[in-house]
C-alpha cells in the first residue's frame, strides 16, 4: 500500500493535516463525557463485579473422587450460578478444591449436590467452608501507595527531561482519562475484575504515559527553537508534531493491540472466562485509549495550558504578522500581473 | 578489513551482543548440568500448581484468634514469601480461623520455617542465671527459704519480681531437656523463666528474666554479616543487626544506662552480676544475653549467638517482616494442581502466536526488508528474555504465571515500538532529503533520546512497584523491568548496529524499492540529483518555507549540519553570481 508511505510524508511535511490541537474543545468534551460515563456506569451498576480474590468466597473440598478432571466441577458450580468463574484444583491425589464466589445457603446445598453426583462421591465426602480473599486489603493498599509513589516518581522525571511541569501535568491528565475509561469499560462488560484485570490495568498505565512521552518527545523537538521562527505558533508546532508521529502511533498501537487482540478474540472466546480473557480486555481498551488520550488529550492540553504565556502570545504576533505581510506581498505581486 | 568507522563500531556491538547472549546461555547450560537449573522456565501456582499448606493459630485456652491478628498475620506471611524471592504464593484465611498459604513447586524447609515461625522478639534484663540442668530434688530451696519480695518492683531489673513461684519454676526447669509443646506466649507485663539452648561454645543456661523492656515492635529494620572483631577483622561469627525505631533506641538507651550501672558497680569486666546482661528473647528462648559494656544510645545493637549464615538470614529476614502476632502449627501440606487446565496457557500460547504472526505481516507490510530487522529484533528480545527468566528462576525462584506469559505477550509491542520510533525517525531523515548513511546516523540521534525518556518511565514503574507492593503485582513489575532492559539492550546492541550494517549495502543504500527506505516512496528529493543540479529551496519538502522571511531562515539555518549549510551557503553564493547587479529580494526575483 503505497499510499500510507504517502500519508506519513504528507503528514510529516504538513500537507495533510489533522486539527487535533484546535479542534480541542471537541475533543475535551468527547473525553470528559467518556470520564463521566465511565464513572457512572460502575456507580449505576454498584460497583465492580469484584472477584474470589478480593471478596473472598466459599470452599468446597471433595475427598475419594472417582476423577480429577476440573470441568465436571466447573460445571457443577455454573449449572448452578451462570457466569461464575469457580477455581478447581486437584489437591493430594484424590481430592478436589472447587472455589466459588460467595453462595447464598440455597445455592451452596445445590452445588453439593451437584458435585455429589459430579465426582461420584458419598454426601459426607463434600465439605464446605469460607475462604478469605487471596488479594487482601494488603495487597491493595500497597498496589495504590506504588501507584501514587511511581505517578509521583514519573511526573517528577517528565518535568526534569521536558523542563516543564505542564508537560507533566498533561501526560498525567492523559493517563488518568485512560484509566477511568479502561475502567469504565470493563465494568460496561461485567467482567469479574481479577488481579489478572488489575495487572492489566497497571500495564495499561505504564503504556499509557509511555506512548505520551514518546509524541511529547517530538513536540520538544519541533518547539525548542520556536522564539527564533516565525513559521507556525506554538500551537501549530505541537499539531505538528502530532501529525508527524501520527504513523508511528498508529503503527505501534496496532503491533501492541494484535496480539492482545489475538488473545482476547481467539484465545478467550474459545475458552470463555478466565485470567485471559480479564487481561486481554483491559490491555485491549486500555491500549486504544491510551494512545487516543496522548493525541486527543494529553497534546492539545499541553498546547492550551502554554498558549497564554507571554513569550507565546508575542511569537503568535509575529508569525500572524508575517503572515499577513505575506499575504499583502502576494497580493502585491499579483496585482501587476494582472494589470 | 582494517578500516575503523561506524560500521566496524556497529560489527563490534553485534559480536558483544552475542557474546552476551553465548555468556547467559553457558550459565544456564552450566545450571543445568549441575542439575540446578532447567531449560524451561519455572511456572507459577496457576499453571504448574504447588504445595497448599494450611496452618492452624495456635491459641492458648481454646479463644479465638481475631480477624485483625489473622489478617496481620496473613500480611506479615505474605511480606515473608515475598522476601525470598518472586514466586508469586496465594495467601488466604479459611473458615476465618486458618490461613492458607499455596506456594509454587515444593517449599524447602526453611521457607517453611520463614512462614511458620513467628519471629516475636523482645528484650528483657536479665535477674538470675544458672546452669541449665534442673536442680536435683534433693537439693531444692526449701519452701520456707523461697524468696519473698518485700515491696512491689521498682523497675524491670528489680529482684523483687523473684517471687516464690517463679523461683520454684526456675529450679525445676531443665534447658537440656527442651520442651517441645509450646503453647503459649508468655506475657511481657510479667517475669519469664527460660533457657538458652546449648550451643558449640557454651552449655545451656536458665535464666530469670525481667518483664519486658523493648518490643519486637520497635524494630525498624535488620541485617545481617560477620562479626567484626575488637580489632575490626572479620571473624567467623555471624552476626544480626538490629536498628530500633525512635521509641525503642530511646527505651533501649535508658534500659542500656541502667544496666551499665550494675555493671560498673559490679567491678567491671572482672565483675559477675546477671543483672547487668540483658536477654535477647525469641519466642520466649534466649538468643543471647550479653552484658552491657557501654550504655547504646545509637539504638543499632548486634546480635551473636551461634548464628550459621543460614540462620542469621532467616532470623534478620523475619525480624524484618515483622513478628507474627500469634505462632501457628502447618496442619496439612498437600501437592496441589494447577488452579488453569494446561488448555488455558495452550490457548494463550496458540493466541499469542498468531499475534506474533500478524506483528511479522503488519511490519513486513508497513517497513517492507526493515521489517526482517523488526523480526530479527523481536527474535533476540525473545532469546534475552527466555534466558534470563530462565537463569532468575534457578536463582531468584522467579516464575511465569499465565498473568505473566500474556505481560511478555504485551512487551512485544512496546519492544517493537522503540523500533518504530527509530524507523520513522530515518524515514523523516530520508524525506529531508539526506542518503541513508546520514539518515541512519542522525535519525538514530534523535530516536535515541525518546527511547531512553520513553523506557525510563517503564523502568520507574517497574522499580517502584516492585519495591513497594506486593504478592501479584510485584511478580507483574519483575517482568514489565525485565522486558524494559532486555528491550535497551536489543535497540542499542542489535538493532542499531544492524542498521548501520544495512545501511552500507546496496540493497538499503540505494533505496531498493522493497527496503522499506526507499527515498521516491517517502517523497524525499535529493540534495544533489546528478548532473549538476541541486535541489532548490521549492523543492526541500520537508520544512515547507511558505515565504522567505529571516526568521524562518536563520531557523533552517540552525537545524542543518555543518555540511548542509556549507552547501547551503555555495548554492547562496552560486545564485547571487548570477543575479549580480539585480536586487535581491525574493519579490523582485519573481517576476
Amino acid at each position: 500500500m503505497a499510499s500510507f508511505a504517502t500519508f506519513g510524508n504528507e503528514l510529516y511535511t504538513g500537507k495533510r493535516s489533522y486539527d487535533f490541537v484546535g479542534s480541542k474543545k471537541i475533543w475535551f468534551l468527547v473525553a470528559a463525557v467518556a470520564v463521566a460515563l465511565s464513572i457512572l456506569i460502575p456507580v449505576a451498576k454498584g460497583g465492580f463485579n469484584l472477584g474470589i480474590e478480593f471478596r473472598g468466597g466459599s470452599e468446597f473440598t471433595v475427598s475419594n473422587v472417582k476423577t480429577t478432571d476440573a470441568t465436571v466441577g466447573e460445571k457443577a458450580v455454573t449449572g448452578v450460578v451462570p457466569g461464575s468463574v469457580p477455581r478447581v484444583a486437584n489437591v493430594a491425589g484424590t481430592t478436589m478444591r472447587i472455589q466459588t464466589d460467595k453462595l447464598t445457603d440455597d445455592e451452596t446445598l445445590k452445588i453439593k449436590d451437584g458435585l455429589t453426583t459430579a465426582y461420584g462421591v458419598t454426601d459426607n465426602e463434600v465439605t464446605s467452608t469460607f475462604v478469605g480473599p487471596t488479594w487482601g486489603a494488603d495487597v491493595t493498599k500497597q498496589a495504590l501507595l506504588g501507584l501514587l509513589v511511581f505517578v509521583g516518581l514519573a511526573a517528577v522525571l517528565m518535568a526534569l527531561y521536558f523542563r516543564t511541569w505542564k508537560m507533566s501535568l498533561s501526560a498525567l491528565a492523559g493517563m488518568l482519562v485512560t484509566m477511568f475509561i479502561t475502567a469504565g469499560v470493563y465494568s460496561l462488560s461485567d467482567f469479574e475484575v481479577t488481579p489478572s484485570a488489575i495487572i492489566g490495568f497497571l500495564t495499561v498505565l505504564s503504556y499509557s504515559l509511555y506512548d505520551t512521552v514518546v509524541v511529547f518527545d517530538k513536540i520538544r523537538e519541533n518547539t525548542a527553537e520556536l522564539q527564533a521562527s516565525t513559521r507556525r505558533t506554538f500551537a501549530e508546532e505541537v499539531n505538528l508534531a502530532v501529525n508527524q508521529t501520527l504513523v508511528r502511533s498508529i503503527n505501534t498501537m496496532m503491533v501492541a493491540i494484535l496480539p492482545v487482540g489475538a488473545i482476547l478474540f481467539i484465545g478467550a472466546g474459545l475458552l470463555g472466562a478466565g485470567t485471559l480473557r480479564d487481561l486481554s480486555l483491559a490491555l485491549f481498551v486500555g491500549i486504544l485509549i491510551g494512545t487516543a488520550a496522548t493525541i486527543f488529550v494529553a497534546a492539545p492540553l499541553y498546547a492550551w495550558l502554554r498558549q497564554s504565556e507571554p513569550d507565546l502570545v508575542k511569537q503568535a504576533r509575529r508569525v500572524e504578522q508575517r503572515r499577513a505581510e505575506a499575504a499583502a506581498k502576494a497580493a502585491s505581486e499579483a496585482t501587476p500581473a494582472t494589470a | 578489513m582494517a578500516r575503523t568507522g561506524p560500521k566496524n563500531t556497529a560489527l563490534r556491538v553485534l559480536v558483544w551482543l552475542g557474546v552476551i547472549l553465548a555468556v547467559l546461555t553457558a550459565v544456564l547450560a552450566g545450571g543445568t548440568m549441575a542439575g540446578q537449573a532447567s531449560w524451561a522456565p519455572k511456572l507459577a501456582l496457576d499453571l504448574e500448581g504447588g504445595t497448599q499448606m494450611i496452618l492452624a493459630p495456635k491459641v492458648e485456652g481454646g479463644s479465638d484468634i481475631t480477624e485483625d491478628q489473622l489478617n496481620q498475620a496473613v500480611s506479615i506471611i505474605r511480606q515473608r514469601v515475598d522476601g525470598s524471592g518472586v514466586a508469586e504464593a496465594e495467601i488466604s484465611t479459611q473458615s476465618g480461623r486458618n490461613v492458607v498459604v499455596s506456594l509454587p513447586g515444593t517449599p524447602s524447609k526453611e521457607t517453611r520455617a520463614l512462614i511458620q515461625a513467628s519471629a516475636d522478639m523482645n528484650f528483657r534484663p536479665v535477674l538470675q542465671a544458672g546452669p541449665g540442668a534442673a536442680v536435683p530434688t534433693a537439693s531444692l530451696t526449701p519452701e520456707d527459704q523461697l524468696p519473698k519480695p518485700a515491696a512491689a518492683p521498682a523497675n524491670s531489673s528489680d529482684v523483687n519480681w523473684i517471687t516464690a513461684d517463679v523461683y520454684k519454676k526456675f529450679e525445676t526447669l531443665d534447658c537440656d531437656k527442651p520442651s517441645q509443646d509450646k503453647q503459649e506466649r508468655s506475657d511481657p507485663a510479667k517475669p519469664l523463666v527460660t533457657c538458652e539452648p546449648a550451643s558449640a561454645k557454651s552449655p545451656a543456661i536458665k535464666y530469670i528474666l525481667g518483664p519486658v523492656e523493648v518490643k519486637g515492635t520497635n524494630i525498624k529494620t535488620s541485617s545481617f554479616q560477620l562479626q567484626r572483631g575488637a580489632q575490626g577483622a572479620v571473624t567467623n561469627e555471624w552476626a544480626v543487626n538490629i536498628q530500633f525505631d525512635e521509641q525503642g533506641t530511646a527505651k533501649f538507651k535508658e534500659v542500656t544506662e541502667r544496666l551499665y550501672q550494675f555493671f560498673v558497680a559490679a567491678g567491671g569486666q572482672s565483675g559477675s552480676d546477671p543483672k547487668a546482661q540483658f536477654a535477647i528473647v525469641l519466642d520466649d528462648q534466649v538468643i543471647s544475653a550479653p552484658r552491657s559494656l557501654a550504655v547504646i544510645t545509637d539504638g543499632r545493637p548486634q546480635i551473636t549467638g551461634g548464628f550459621t549464615e543460614q540462620s542469621a538470614k532467616a532470623l534478620s529476614d523475619q525480624l524484618r517482616f515483622g513478628a507474627l502476632p500469634i505462632s501457628f502449627e502447618i496442619q496439612s501440606e498437600q501437592q496441589i494442581s494447577a488452579t488453569l487446565g494446561g488448555e488455558q496457557l495452550r490457548m494463550g500460547m496458540l493466541a499469542g502466536l498468531i499475534g506474533l504472526l500478524l506483528v511479522v505481516v503488519y511490519s513486513l507490510f508497513q517497513y517492507r526488508a526493515l521489517g526482517f530487522v523488526t523480526v530479527a529484533s523481536l527474535v533476540v528480545a525473545g532469546s534475552l528474555t527466555y534466558l534470563a527468566i530462565a537463569i532468575l528462576g534457578w536463582t531468584e525462584n522467579y516464575r511465569l504465571s499465565l498473568a505473566g506469559v500474556a505481560g511478555l505477550i504485551v512487551a512485544i509491542g512496546q519492544t517493537a515500538d522503540s523500533f518504530i520510533v527509530y524507523f520513522e525517525r530515518i524515514r523523516d531523515e530520508l524525506r529531508e532529503g539526506r542518503g541513508l548513511v546520514s539518515a541512519v546516523q542522525n535519525g538514530w540521534k534523535r530516536a535515541k533520546r525518546t527511547v531512553l525518556a520513553s523506557k525510563a518511565v517503564n523502568l520507574l514503574a517497574a522499580l517502584v512497584l516492585y519495591f513497594v507492593a506486593v504478592g501479584n503485582v510485584r511478580g507483574f513489575a519483575f517482568t514489565l523491568g525485565l522486558t524494559a532492559i532486555a528491550d535497551l539492550i536489543v535497540v542499542f546492541m542489535f538493532t542499531h548496529p544492524t542498521l548501520q550494517v544495512l545501511s552500507r549495502t546496496r540493497f538499503f543504500g540505494e533505496g531498493h524499492r522493497f527496503s522499506g527506505l526507499d527515498p521516491k516512496r517517502l517523497g524525499a528529493v535529493p540534495l544533489y540529483r546528478g548532473a549538476g543540479r541541486i535541489r532548490t529551496p521549492e523543492d526541500r519538502p520537508a520544512v515547507a518555507v511558505r515565504a522567505k522571511n529571516s526568521g524562518a531562515t536563520a531557523e533552517a539555518a540552525r537545524r542543518m549540519t555543518i555540511a548542509e549549510r556549507r552547501l547551503a551557503e555555495k548554492q547562496e553564493q552560486g545564485k547571487q553570481g548570477q543575479l549580480a547587479g539585480s536586487a535581491k529580494s525574493a519579490a523582485k526575483e519573481g517576476k
